[in-house]
């Protein structure tokens, strides 16, 4: 139980890792195909930001105290949350969204050539 | 299939189950990911360049390079679905005719009022999330996806043409490299003033102050156009999408 309790965050990353892998090689619709990659892609980017994560942080935009109106910056590296992988992961959804799109327009143009995205019947189309 | 891509998926999550206990532990500030690299970011950025949010110092100064290819990521891919989707009207054939139904336009009353007045915060919120990407959460790629929404959402209530008459098609491809060109063009920039490419501190004559002042108002400036760069680029590109896939290529109608 305790194990579960200290690990709960990868176990999640896992669990849905294993439905992305699943639904990108067994299933036999192009868009849920699709859907796969992004459940695939989402665990990766939880599993970054879970990594990047300290107990006790803020997010990592840094605090100030002002004094007779002067803003001093707090730099302590302890009190804020990682902003490196949060910089990674967000590129990662940018070209997420790219790669998402480039695959939903070969699916649309599959689909206005063989009137089907089952893979089984474009399969049967083609052979 | 069904049963082999269910055995490949146990046997991944079996393998990485296994190696848990070696991933250092949740919230760990020592983890090796939290150290190094990590640490030197939150303790230096303000420092060298006044800018208190760390990740849009990160994004668009220390780790330049990735941010910039990352835009032509973004360019690359809008190309590519303009190359598969994109069909061109040929005066000759009747194929289109055949091919697409005619199509009533719709009439939409509530959602078209409540876009209309939507919109315009959207937009103000979009620039607002742009420019104050320095102090807040927020940057080029947030203010980009805002902005582009509400183009998006222009095309959803009304018919996608109402929205190309205010964001044509010529302009979303232009504006998407430019966006690309605009982060490029402040790298070149510090190679002319003699530094290395993107490193922003070389554009320190512009400026005035000590050479140290100078070399950090620069860095903070040139952080605002490279994001406006970014903005450009993912706005137009959301919207480039959004209307090949919705019209089939066609560019006439959307869903």
């Amino acid at each position: 139980m305790e194990w579960l309790q200290i690990n709960y965050n990868y176990l999640l990353v896992i669990v849905l890792l294993m439905i992305g892998l699943w639904a990108m090689i067994g299933k036999n619709n192009l868009v849920k195909k699709c859907i796969g990659m992004c459940i695939f892609q989402n665990a990766i980017i939880m599993f970054f930001i879970s990594m990047g994560a300290k107990a006790g942080s803020t997010i990592p935009i840094l605090n100030y105290t002002k004094v007779n109106g002067v803003k001093t910056y707090f730099t302590e590296a302890s009190m804020y949350a990682n902003p490196l992988t949060q910089i990674l992961m967000l590129t990662a959804i940018v070209v997420g969204v790219a790669t998402l799109g480039m695959a939903l327009t070969l699916v649309q143009k599959i689909y206005s050539e063989y009137g089907t995205c089952e893979e089984d019947e474009i399969l049967k189309k083609i052979g | 299939m069904k049963v082999l891509s269910l055995i490949i998926a146990l046997v991944m999550g079996a393998l990485l189950t296994v190696i848990l206990d070696d991933l250092p532990a949740w919230g760990d500030p020592n983890s090796p990911a939290n150290a190094h690299v990590s640490a030197y970011y939150l303790e230096n950025a303000y420092e060298q360049t006044h800018v208190p949010n760390v990740v849009t110092a990160v994004l668009a100064d220390y780790r330049g390079f990735d941010t910039m290819f990352e835009t032509g990521v973004v360019f690359v891919a809008v190309i590519g679905i303009m190359g598969i989707l994109r069909r061109e009207d040929d005066p000759k054939s009747s194929k289109k005719s055949f091919k697409r139904p005619p199509h009533q336009p719709p009439d939409p009353v509530i959602t078209g009022v409540a876009t209309r007045f939507i919109v315009p915060f959207m937009q103000i919120f979009g620039l607002y999330v742009i420019a104050h990407g320095h102090y807040s959460p927020g940057g080029g790629f947030q203010g980009g996806v805002i902005l582009g929404a509400s183009i998006i959402l222009m095309a959803m209530t009304g018919e996608l043409k109402s929205a190309l008459e205010r964001m044509t098609e010529d302009w979303f491809i232009i504006m998407t490299g430019l966006g690309f060109l605009i982060f490029a063009g402040v790298g070149l920039a510090c190679m002319f003033y003699g530094g290395n490419f993107l490193d922003y501190s070389a554009l320190a004559p512009l400026f005035g102050g000590t050479p140290q002042e100078a070399a950090i108002t620069a860095r903070y400036h040139a952080m605002l156009w490279v994001e406006i760069g970014v903005g450009f680029t993912v706005m137009s590109s959301m919207f480039a999408i959004y209307s090949y896939l919705a019209s089939d290529g066609w560019m006439d109608r959307g869903l």
